[in-house]
């Protein structure tokens, strides 16, 4: 993926180079800007069996700032924020493909003006005629307290 | 034989005369005779459904992930453009003004509908709010919902917003919606059981119609849909899918 554009970015930011885990990496720009979630919304997305999204909803697309088409066709991790250390996706991976089961989990995602917004995601794997098709997510607005213990704990993982 | 025709029971009782009419026209239409079979409540619907006692169901969100994963059952069509939303109402004169000013202790009022209370607990959680820091009470109807936040007997009461919004003017004046819903995906749908599966593309091809005839207008209004929608195996098992991430 390519590196962000500093046209996009709003406010002071920093540079952070990220490895992917499918071997490529990318320079972000991050901001201290918070967006948080309107209450009563969920932000949805589905994605293919490798993490490349097919679906997003309206509000996944307000809450991220990228347009519907730049979503479509692209690996989730263009939301992963260099404060979100790579144990919590690593335990995303193994409980949702090697336990089967559900994903829960405080997630900071990174927007395409650098700033951030937190949500209480939960994932699952779509199961038809028993083989594995794809994965939805959906995300909710989580407590500030939960916030903070979040930040908290992913500081001494990173 | 006689197929058994049911309705979720969270369906409005303003329209109870549409779904009797809508079970004379299905019987028209199909050459089947149907008897619809109305249960009180959710527990006596999911064990008829459990006993194999539903043959066509128009079923919430809820029940639809048993009636489709482990019955057999296939959707057929939607109300069009209807989507199932909550609303978290406090009384006119709480001092409340957003979720997150919400105290734990805080008093319930809601109904039975499990959809309409799991999308309210998630709504409350921005506030740290959950079963075991609340209080629940669970009414009959959501006009006694209403009748509790306005006594005082409760603090924030859990509607459906189709509901809280065709309350009438004198109880609306006496209560303010705190947070609406915005989820979109999730509505009620039409099922039709393993039992009647060969009678599906013709079922769903008259739903569709139904908004072409007059006579199909009126039946449509006397439901308060403005159309049948079809709707496909995937768009349903995506719903479910996503019911799915909702349950704790
Ligand atoms: C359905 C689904 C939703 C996901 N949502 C997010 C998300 O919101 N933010 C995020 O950073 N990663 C999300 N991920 C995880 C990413 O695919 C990826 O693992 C993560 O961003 C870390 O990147 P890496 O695995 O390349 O190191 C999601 C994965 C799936 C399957």
């Amino acid at each position: 993926m390519e590196d962000m554009n500093v046209a996009d970015v709003v406010g002071d930011y920093r540079e952070v180079r990220i490895n992917y885990y499918d071997g490529s990496s990318r320079t972000v720009l991050v901001t201290d800007i918070e967006t948080p979630i309107p209450d009563g919304r969920l932000i949805v997305s589905r994605t293919d069996p490798a993490g490349i999204i097919t679906h997003v909803n309206d509000s996944f697309v307000d809450m991220s700032g990228f347009e519907h088409q730049e979503l479509i066709g692209a690996p989730h991790y263009i939301l992963r924020h260099p404060d979100m250390p790579a144990a919590a996706f690593e335990d995303l991976w193994q409980t949702l493909v090697v336990e089967g089961k559900k994903w829960h989990g405080y997630v900071k995602n990174l927007r395409k003006d650098g700033g951030y917004y937190w949500v209480y995601a939960t994932v699952i794997a779509n199961i038809r005629n028993n083989e594995v098709v794809g994965f939805t997510s959906v995300r909710r607005k989580p407590s500030r307290k939960k916030v903070v213990e979040a930040e908290v704990l992913y500081r001494t993982l990173v | 034989m006689t197929y058994h025709f049911t309705v979720s029971p969270d369906f409005n009782p303003s329209y109870l005369s549409g779904w009797f009419i809508f079970n004379t026209w299905l019987q028209r239409q199909t050459g089947e005779a149907f008897h619809l079979e109305l249960y009180n409540d959710f527990e006596s619907q999911r064990q008829a459904i459990a006993e194999d006692k539903v043959d066509l169901i128009y079923a919430n969100s809820y029940d639809a992930s048993v009636l489709v994963r482990d019955k057999g059952f296939m959707p057929v069509a939607c109300p069009a453009g209807k989507s199932d939303e909550a609303v978290i109402v406090l009384p006119q004169d709480s001092p409340i003004q957003s979720v997150e000013a919400l105290p734990p202790g805080l008093r319930i009022s809601s109904t039975n509908d499990p959809d309409v209370n799991m999308m309210c607990m998630i709504m409350l959680e921005p506030a740290d709010l959950n079963r075991d820091n609340t209080t629940s009470k669970t009414c009959d109807t959501y006009i006694l919902v209403a009748k509790d936040l306005i006594q005082g007997h409760a603090d924030a009461g859990f509607f459906l917003q189709e509901t809280f919004d065709k309350l009438s003017k004198v109880v609306k004046s006496q209560l303010r919606p705190l947070v609406r819903s915005q989820i979109q995906v999730i509505h009620h749908v039409l099922l039709l059981g393993p039992s009647l599966l060969q009678m599906h593309q013709e079922l769903q091809r008259a739903l569709i119609a139904m908004n072409d005839s007059p006579a199909g207008q009126s039946l449509l209004e006397s439901l308060n849909f403005s159309a049948w929608e079809s709707v496909e195996p995937e768009d349903t098992e995506f719903m479910i899918d996503l019911m799915d991430t909702l349950e704790t």
